[in-house]
């Protein structure tokens, strides 16, 4: 029975984060956009004390929602948050039960501690077939080099705390895809250095590092999935598999400041009395009272795009294409929401003294990370089209 | 508990419905819209599955299935990806039949709900909208006052079958209220004017009529003394329309889609290159995106909640969801697009026609 009605113990769960978004994220909001590489200490050990009574339940539909709600407060402050991430994620889904307890049971004790993924290289990031990192083996160690940017949590990761960085690099360049393989290096691994922190347009709170890989040795078991490198191009859809379930994650991400955004509009024209009259037809309504429909009608299909390629993924149905969807129309979603609401507040949308302009900026991530709008677009395409990659480029 | 899982009868009519717009909807859609006419077998084939009639309690000659604005999301989506017109042919005594349904009074039920279950179709029919630039359902031009019995004043346009039906209900203000009224085939003051002639759902045989001081007897208000909860009448049909304008544009994504696959360019098909992928996949994303919003309205008005905000929400996102789909399946297939030997042309009208259906069609 097709059904949108939360479960109770969903529901509770999805108010606490709002509680946090609200109270915890949103005081610190504009101080930690202003103040780049700062870090918000008692946000992250207030976040790793909340995580370790239970606070998140991973890359379900209650996860995904509370996801949505904490990016409401701040989607910068939510990936400055300590947990395992997509690295944990790698881990989770490519790796053995003895890599779990290696690897993953560091993130419920302790000091807070971050899990990145290293994937992007200075020359490239979607067509992550270029890579041109490498793996080789050496005795009981795979020793690795390579240079990769963009990497999320990295500077925490490795230098903050005693977290992993999962780093995709080729055993075979000979053998393209089939060669890529992924491998978990702990914090402290010498070889392995942050080398750059990027300033950004906007979550600023999120460090996003250069990571150097100079004749890295890690153990040979430290590979996720198999070492032998098959025709076939398995190790690579690996990640691709990752991405079916944390794309629409970072759908999440952008209707939490799509979400925020609405909200905050509303509040300013319910201040000057302005109410959307919905049954109203468009000849008759103002251009304000359309563009709120539009924006809203935009961010609750999206919304409820995410919530079914989550829904299909814990129900185990292959989701690929609605995964790719929810993204690809989230991300454009969050892009017009955000811009709109900026445009529709005048001077009070583009100053700083309000957040309308950050959460502009912090929205256009959703359309580039995790596979840029475009990328997602070929992939729906892709499936749509019943094409290969080499039937449709 | 979140679900995207249709029900088992659901899925039924989905299977059954598509089968029928297959067989017979699609074979006759073209041959329909150029003629301007429906022939009877294909309204009697469709009255064999009792669609329209199927919620109807049994003691008044239905099926007696529960009435269910979601299950009917999935119908009317169905008929019209097999042909808009004979879609809201198929569907028009649903207009007559859910209002008195949910708000008639036990003797309008008595009245009006039997003759429409008499084993062949019977048109009957509802005067929605009006024909002005400006038509607000705030604001009904069409005005009722009560003198005993009411007296209505007022012009319709779009009535589906209105030559045909036994009797239509009129949409009205009255006071500073939306009511319902039942006005019977040939009540004095009703003319019936001329066969209109449209851009797209051609084969629909729609009316303008006018009312001229019509008098009407005093239990022919929809819901006697009580009136009718006209914004979930006007919500009920924005669900319904949103379905249709989804079918339609389903139907011109996956004929698209097809001719991309098919259709060679430059030694490969057009489909291979993003310019035409994109928009396929863009068409994609809006159809799903569209079903979503209504689903969810839908199913809060089966939770008898007011559903003005997502029903509302709804229906503008799927009328410029459609007419930018539809639009792209002219576009994708170029000139062949452009011909009546296909069919892209007529789902880009009927398309365009979705801003102006208001209350054409009910779920």
């Amino acid at each position: 029975m097709i059904d949108f009605e939360l479960a109770p113990e969903a529901k509770a769960k999805i108010e606490e984060a709002h509680e946090i978004a609200q109270n915890l994220f949103r005081p610190v909001s504009r101080y930690y956009d202003e103040h780049e590489h700062e870090e918000p200490q008692e946000l992250i050990d207030t976040m790793w004390e909340k995580r370790g009574k239970g606070l998140m339940t991973g890359l379900g539909m209650t996860g995904a929602l509370m996801v949505e709600e904490l990016c409401w407060g701040d989607a910068g402050l939510y990936l400055a948050s300590p947990g395992p991430g997509l690295g944990g994620a790698a881990v989770f889904s490519a790796g053995t039960q003895e890599q779990w307890g290696r690897f993953l049971a560091r993130f419920n004790e302790g000091k807070p501690k971050w899990g990145a993924m290293a994937m992007t290289e200075p020359g490239c990031g979607s067509d992550t077939s270029a890579i041109t990192a490498t793996a080789v083996k050496d005795g009981d160690n795979w020793v690795i080099n390579g240079e990769k940017i963009f990497v999320t949590f990295g500077h925490r990761a490795l230098d903050l705390s005693d977290g992993i960085i999962v780093v995709w690099a080729s055993v075979d360049k000979s053998a393209g895809r089939a060669g890529m393989k992924s491998f978990v290096v702990e914090a402290k691994t010498p070889g392995c250095r942050v080398e750059k922190l990027e300033k950004k347009l906007g979550i600023r709170a999120s460090d996003t590092a250069t990571v150097v890989f100079d004749n890295c040795r890690v153990p040979f078991n430290n590979i996720l999935g198999k070492a032998e490198v098959k025709s076939r191009t398995e190790g690579f859809k690996g990640a691709m598999a990752t991405f079916d379930a944390t794309r629409p994650i970072v759908a999440a991400q952008a209707l939490g400041v799509s979400k925020a955004a609405l909200d905050m509009l509303k509040d300013e024209l319910d201040k000057q009395g302005i109410k959307i009259r919905y049954d109203v037809p468009r000849s008759k309504q103002t251009a304000i009272e359309r563009d709120y429909m539009e924006m809203e009608a935009n961010y609750r299909a999206a919304k409820w795009l995410m919530v079914r390629a989550v829904w299909m993924m814990e129900n185990k149905l292959p989701n690929a294409l609605e995964s790719s969807m929810s993204k690809a129309k989230a991300g454009r979603a969050a892009t017009l929401i955000t811009q709109r609401a900026v445009e529709l507040m005048g001077p009070l949308g583009y100053s700083r003294k309000k957040l309308f302009e950050k959460f502009m900026r912090d929205a256009k991530i959703n359309d580039i990370f995790e596979g840029t709008g475009q990328i997602n677009t070929l992939i729906v395409a892709r499936r749509v089209l019943d094409f290969t990659r080499e039937q449709l480029k | 508990m979140i679900s995207f899982s249709p029900s088992e009868e659901q899925q039924m009519i989905v299977n059954t419905v598509r089968q029928f717009a297959t067989d017979v909807m699609r074979k006759k859609y073209r041959d329909c819209d150029e003629a301007s006419e429906i022939p009877a077998d294909i309204i009697d084939a469709a009255w064999e599955l009792g669609l329209a009639v199927s919620c109807i309690p049994e003691e008044f000659g239905g099926a007696g299935w529960e009435h269910s604005a979601l299950t009917g999301t999935f119908l009317a989506e169905e008929l019209a990806w097999g042909d808009l017109a004979l879609a809201m042919h198929i569907l028009s005594p649903s207009l007559a039949i859910i209002p008195i349904l949910e708000m008639g009074t036990a003797e309008q039920k008595k009245k009006y709900l039997p003759p429409l279950c008499a084993g062949k179709f019977t048109a009957a029919t509802a005067a929605f909208i009006e024909p002005r630039y400006n038509f607000d359902t705030n604001d009904f031009g069409t005005v009722a006052k009560k003198n005993g019995g009411y007296v209505l004043n007022g012009e319709k346009c779009y009535v589906p079958l209105a030559a045909d039906a036994d009797f239509m209900l009129v949409y009205a203000k009255e006071g500073n209220k939306n009511q319902c009224f039942i006005v019977d085939k040939g009540a004095k003051g009703l003319t019936i004017g001329e066969r209109e002639k449209n851009m797209g759902i051609r084969a629909l045989a729609t009316y303008e009529l006018a009312l001229k001081d019509c008098n009407l007897p005093k239990d022919s208000r929809l819901g006697g003394d009580k009136g009718c909860d006209f914004n979930r009448l006007a919500n009920l049909s924005r669900v319904a329309l949103a379905s249709m304008a989804i079918g339609v544009a389903r139907g011109a994504l996956e004929f698209s889609r097809d001719y991309a696959r098919e259709r060679h360019a430059f030694g490969e098909p057009i489909g291979s290159r993003q310019a035409i992928a994109f928009m396929i996949a863009d068409m994609a994303i809006e159809v799903d995106a569209a079903r979503m919003l209504n689903w969810e309205a839908a199913w809060k008005l089966d939770r008898k909640e007011d559903a003005t905000r997502e029903a509302c929400l709804a229906k503008m996102y799927a009328d410029n969801m459609v007419m930018m789909v539809t639009d792209y399946g002219v576009q994708v297939m170029g000139g062949h697009g452009y011909v009546r030997e296909n069919p892209v042309e007529l789902w880009f009208r009927n398309g365009r026609g979705f801003t102006t259906f208001t209350g054409m069609a009910t779920v």
